[in-house]
C-alpha cells in the first residue's frame, strides 16, 4: 500500500482512501483531503517532520505519522 | 424584540476584522460557560440596529463533534438557535471554506454567504461569479472586503432582513444517490424527535454515528438499530466509512459547483508572492536560522538589555521613574496636604501598599505591549503557524506543540507576557500545559537571586546561571511528559493538521487592536489580585507586635519606651540572631510567620526563619527575595546603595549556608509560585479558579521535590549532608518522580476518540 509518506517531495498524488480513526483522520478529511483529491507534497519541515502539502488550493501541514493513514494511488 | 445573528467561518478568513467593522467597539469578550474559548459578543453599529447581537463563533473548519471550538459553536447553533447566521468565506480559498458553508446550511437556519478578500481574489486574476454560486448552493452571496471595510453595509441589510424574514426555503441536498436515499430514510425514523427544522441536519450526524447528535435525540433502541441497518448496508455498498462517505459527498458537491463559478487567473502549479516567500522563509536549510534570527530579534527589542530593547527600557522607566520617584512623589505631595504623616498606617497603606502593588502591575505592561505588538505582527503575516511548523518535531517529544516555543521564550524575559503569549495556542490541553510550565523558566527578576547564590556561596561561578536554565529547561520537559501522563492531559496529541495561511501584509489597525486588548484584559483582570495580594503582604511585613504593644513596627522601633535592652536580647535570642543585627523587621507579623513555617523547609535544607521570609516576599516581585536578605542580613543604607545582588552580604549569606543548601534554595525560589503578577496572567489565562490553583500546586510541589531531592541527594553524594530521615524522604521522593516519567499513561476509551471537548456540554 503506498501512503502520502512515501510521496516524493514535488510529487503530486491522488487520494484513494482514508485509514485509521477518530479525530486526526476526520479533521484530515475536514482539511480536504478525500477520496478523488489531488495533493502536492511541497516541502519537509527543517527537522524532518512534518510535511507541507498543497491540497485544495491552500497550504496543509501533518505530520509523517499522520500521512501515513493516507492511501495514495 | 431583540435579533440575534451568529458570524461563523473558517480560522484566517477574516471573521475577527469584520466582527470588529460591525461592532465597533460596542463589544464585549468572554469565556464560553464552562471552557477557555473566547466568546465575543456585540452590538451592530448605527442606532437604527440596536437590538441586533453579533455573536462571533470560534474559528472552525467542520461542525464535527471533535474539538472544542466545534462543539462550542454547534451547541450555540442548535441551541441557542440564532435569528440568522453571516458564513463568511475566504474566497481566496473557496473550495475548503465552502465544506463549513454546506454543513451550516443543513441547519435550517436563515444565512448569508460573505465572500470575503474579493480584493485579493480580484488581484490574483480569479473570478467568481457571484450570481451563480448563490443560485448552486442556495443562499444569497454577498462579496466583501472586510480589510477595507467593502461591502459591509450591503451585508448587514440582507443579515438583518433574512433574520426578520421566514425559515429559509427547502434547499436541495449535497448528497446524492444512495447516501441522500439512506440519509432520507433515516430523517423518517427521527421524525419527531427534534425540532423540525433541525431533522437534516440530525439525520447527517446520525448517520455519521456522531455520539453526541444521537444521545441528544434520546432515541429508542429499536429505532437506533435500524439506523444502524441503513449504515452498514450503505458503508458495504459504497466500501467506505460513514463518515468518509459524508465528507466525500461534500467534496464532490462542492468541487461541482466551483468548476462551474470559479474560475482560477493562475495556471495550476505556478507560484504566488506567498509561495516565493515561504519558499525561503521554511527552506529545509535556511528555516532554523531564520527562525532563531526572528526569535533573536524579537527577544532582543522586547526582553533584552541593549539599547534597541524598547521593551525592556519602557517597563524599567515606569517602574524606576514614574512608579519610583512621580506617582509616589505625587502621593506623598498629596498626602502631606491632606495632613497624612509618614509613617502612619494611611500613608503606608497608600504607599508602600497600594501605590507600589498598583506599579507592580503597570511595570510590566509597556514591555507587554511591545511584545503583544511582534508577536501580533507574526500572527498577522502568517508567521506564527510556521513556527509551529519548524518547532513541532522538537516539542512533540514531550507532549507540547511547536507554539509552546514562543510563551518558553518569552518567560525568559518576563513571565506575565510569556504566560499570556500562550493565547496562540489553539488546543485547550496544550495551552494548559504550557500555562503551567512556562514560568520555570528563569525570567529577569529571578537573575538577581541566581546572582546572590552565585556570588555569596559559589564564588560568582557562571555555571550556577547556566544550571538555572538547565533546571528550568529540564522541569519543562519532564513536566511537558508526566502531566501529559494523567487524565487529564491524557489521549491522542491533538492532530497537528493545520493549516499554513497565505503570507499576506500586516493590516496594522488589526495589530494594535490584539495588542491592545491583550494588554488591556491583563490590566483588568490580574490586577485585583495583585493590589489584594500586594497590600497583604505589606500588612504583615509593616506591623507586628514590639515588647506587647501592636502597631507599626517601624514606628515602635523608634519609641525609646517600647525598645527596652532586655527586649532586643529577648528578640535576638527568639530570631537567633546576633544583637547589634536587630531591627524592626524582625518584629513584624511577617517574621513570626515565617519562624512559624519555617519547619516546611527543613528538609530542604534552609529551614529557619530568614529564607522563609525572603520566599514569602518574592512572591511580590523575585527581585524582593534578594531586597529581603538585604533588610534581614541588617544591610545598613548608610554607606552605599544596596547592590541587586546583594554585594554587601555576600559574606554573611555564605556563612549561614552549606552550598548545597543555598543551591536549593536558589532551586525552590526559581520554580516555586511565581509572583502575584504572573500568577494573576495564569489565573487570567485559565478563567477557572480550579486549574489556577492546581497550576500554582504544581509548580511549588514540583520545586519542593526537586529542591529536597538535590539538597539530601547532592548533598550526601557531596558529602554535605549526612544520612537521615531527609534522605529517606528524598529517596522516595525521586522513585515517585521516576514512576511519573516512565509509567504508561492513562489512556481511556473516551480520550482516544474525543481530543478535549471533554467538558463542552457544560
Amino acid at each position: 500500500m503506498k501512503t502520502l509518506r512515501d510521496v516524493e517531495i514535488g510529487q503530486t498524488a491522488v487520494v484513494k482512501k482514508l485509514h485509521g480513526e477518530g479525530p486526526t483522520r476526520r479533521r484530515i478529511m475536514d482539511m480536504g483531503i478525500t477520496k478523488g483529491a489531488d495533493v502536492y507534497v511541497r516541502k519537509v519541515a527543517p527537522l524532518g517532520d512534518p510535511i507541507e502539502l498543497t491540497v485544495r488550493g491552500y497550504e496543509l501541514t501533518v505530520r509523517k505519522a499522520d500521512a501515513e493513514f493516507v492511501e495514495v494511488e | 424584540m431583540e435579533i440575534k445573528i451568529a458570524l461563523a467561518g473558517n480560522p484566517n478568513s477574516g471573521k475577527t476584522t469584520l466582527f470588529n467593522d460591525l461592532t465597533g467597539s460596542r463589544q464585549y469578550v468572554g469565556n464560553w460557560p464552562g471552557v477557555t474559548v473566547e466568546k465575543k459578543e456585540g452590538r451592530l453599529k448605527g442606532s437604527e440596529y440596536k437590538d441586533v447581537i453579533i455573536q462571533d463563533l470560534p474559528g472552525i473548519y467542520s461542525l464535527s463533534p471533535y474539538t472544542l471550538e466545534e462543539v462550542v459553536s454547534r451547541t450555540y447553533l442548535v441551541s441557542e438557535k440564532p435569528d440568522a447566521i453571516i458564513n463568511i468565506v475566504d474566497g481566496t480559498n473557496i473550495e475548503r471554506n465552502l465544506y463549513l458553508t454546506t454543513q451550516l446550511l443543513e441547519l435550517g437556519i436563515p444565512m448569508v454567504v460573505a465572500l470575503n478578500m474579493m480584493d485579493l481574489v480580484r488581484k490574483n486574476g480569479d473570478k467568481i461569479d457571484v450570481k451563480s454560486l448563490s443560485k448552486e448552493i442556495g443562499c444569497e452571496v454577498v462579496e466583501l472586503s472586510a480589510l477595507k471595510g467593502e461591502g459591509c453595509d450591503g451585508l448587514i441589510k440582507k443579515a438583518v432582513a433574512l433574520a426578520k424574514g421566514n425559515a429559509p426555503a427547502e434547499r436541495e441536498s449535497v448528497l446524492s444517490g444512495e447516501v441522500k436515499e439512506a440519509v432520507e430514510s433515516i430523517e423518517d425514523i427521527i421524525k419527531g424527535s427534534a425540532d423540525d427544522r433541525f431533522i437534516k441536519w440530525n439525520a447527517i450526524k446520525a448517520f455519521e454515528r456522531d455520539e453526541k447528535a444521537v444521545a441528544a435525540l434520546n432515541l429508542s433502541s429499536d429505532k437506533k438499530a435500524k439506523i444502524e441497518e441503513i449504515i452498514e448496508k450503505t458503508e458495504k455498498d459504497l466500501d467506505d466509512d460513514s463518515e468518509s462517505i459524508i465528507t466525500n459527498e461534500r467534496y464532490n458537491y462542492i468541487t461541482n459547483i466551483t468548476a462551474k463559478s470559479v474560475k482560477k487567473g493562475r495556471a495550476k502549479g505556478e507560484l504566488s508572492v506567498s509561495d516565493k516567500i515561504d519558499r525561503i522563509v521554511t527552506n529545509r536549510i535556511l528555516g532554523l536560522p531564520i527562525f532563531a534570527a526572528i526569535m533573536f530579534f524579537i527577544y532582543a527589542i522586547a526582553m533584552g538589555g541593549w539599547s534597541v530593547s524598547i521593551g525592556t527600557a519602557a517597563t524599567d522607566f515606569t517602574n524606576d521613574v514614574i512608579f519610583g520617584e512621580w506617582v509616589p512623589g505625587f502621593f506623598d505631595t498629596l498626602l502631606s496636604a491632606l495632613n497624612v504623616e509618614e509613617g502612619t498606617v494611611l500613608y503606608g497603606l497608600i504607599q508602600d501598599g497600594i501605590v507600589a502593588g498598583v506599579g507592580a502591575v503597570i511595570g510590566f505592561v509597556p514591555q507587554m505591549l511591545v511584545l503583544f505588538f511582534l508577536l501580533s505582527i507574526l500572527e498577522d503575516i502568517g508567521y506564527m503557524a510556521r513556527v509551529a511548523f519548524v518547532m513541532d518535531r522538537i516539542f512533540r517529544q514531550f507532549g507540547l506543540s511547536g507554539k509552546s516555543f514562543i510563551p518558553c521564550l518569552v518567560a525568559t524575559g518576563c513571565g506575565v507576557p510569556g504566560v499570556m503569549a500562550s493565547r496562540t495556542i489553539e488546543n485547550e490541553r496544550d495551552r494548559k500545559m504550557t500555562i503551567m510550565t512556562t514560568t520555570f523558566m528563569p525570567c529577569g527578576a529571578k537573575l538577581p537571586i541566581i546572582g546572590l547564590i552565585a556570588g555569596a556561596v559559589f564564588g560568582g561561578s557562571p555555571l550556577i546561571a547556566a544550571s538555572a536554565y538547565f533546571i528550568g529547561i529540564g522541569s519543562i520537559i519532564l513536566s511537558g511528559i508526566i502531566l501529559k501522563k494523567f487524565k487529564a492531559f491524557a489521549g491522542m496529541p491533538a492532530p497537528f493538521v493545520m493549516e499554513l495561511p497565505a503570507y499576506h501584509i500586516p493590516s496594522w489597525v488589526g495589530v494594535l487592536r490584539a495588542t491592545w486588548e491583550r494588554g488591556w484584559s491583563f490590566i483588568k483582570r490580574a490586577g485585583s489580585v495583585i493590589v489584594v495580594s500586594s497590600v497583604i503582604i505589606w500588612f504583615l511585613s509593616a506591623f507586628g507586635t514590639v515588647n506587647g504593644h501592636f502597631g507599626l513596627v517601624d514606628n515602635l522601633f523608634e519609641d525609646e519606651t517600647v525598645i527596652t535592652d532586655e527586649y532586643v536580647t529577648q528578640l535576638a535570642d527568639k530570631m537567633n540572631i546576633p544583637e547589634e543585627d536587630v531591627n524592626a523587621m524582625d518584629a513584624s507579623l511577617l517574621a513570626s510567620v515565617g519562624n512559624a513555617a519555617s519547619f516546611v523547609f527543613k528538609p530542604l535544607g534552609f529551614g529557619s526563619w530568614k529564607p522563609t521570609v525572603a520566599t514569602v516576599t518574592g512572591l511580590v516581585a523575585k527581585e524582593e527575595v534578594v531586597g529581603t536578605f538585604g533588610v534581614l542580613y541588617n544591610y545598613d543604607d548608610g554607606e552605599e546603595e544596596f547592590g541587586e545582588e546583594g554585594e554587601q552580604i555576600w559574606d554573611r549569606v555564605a556563612a549561614d549556608y552549606t552550598p548545597i543548601a543555598a543551591f536549593s534554595f536558589m532551586i525552590f525560589n526559581l520554580l516555586c509560585a511565581p509572583c502575584f503578577a504572573a500568577i494573576g496572567a495564569i489565573k487570567r489565562e485559565m478563567n477557572n479558579a480550579k486549574w489556577t490553583w492546581a497550576a500554582i500546586g504544581y509548580m511549588t510541589g514540583w520545586a519542593y521535590v526537586l529542591a529536597l531531592i538535590v539538597y539530601n541527594i547532592g548533598g550526601l553524594i557531596a558529602g554535605q549532608v549526612s544520612f537521615g530521615f531527609g534522605t529517606v524522604l528524598a529517596f522516595v521522593a525521586l522513585g515517585c518522580l521516576l514512576y511519573l516519567l516512565f509509567r504508561k499513561g492513562y489512556v481511556g476509551e473516551e480520550s482516544s476518540k474525543n481530543l478535549n471537548a471533554v467538558s463542552a456540554n457544560a
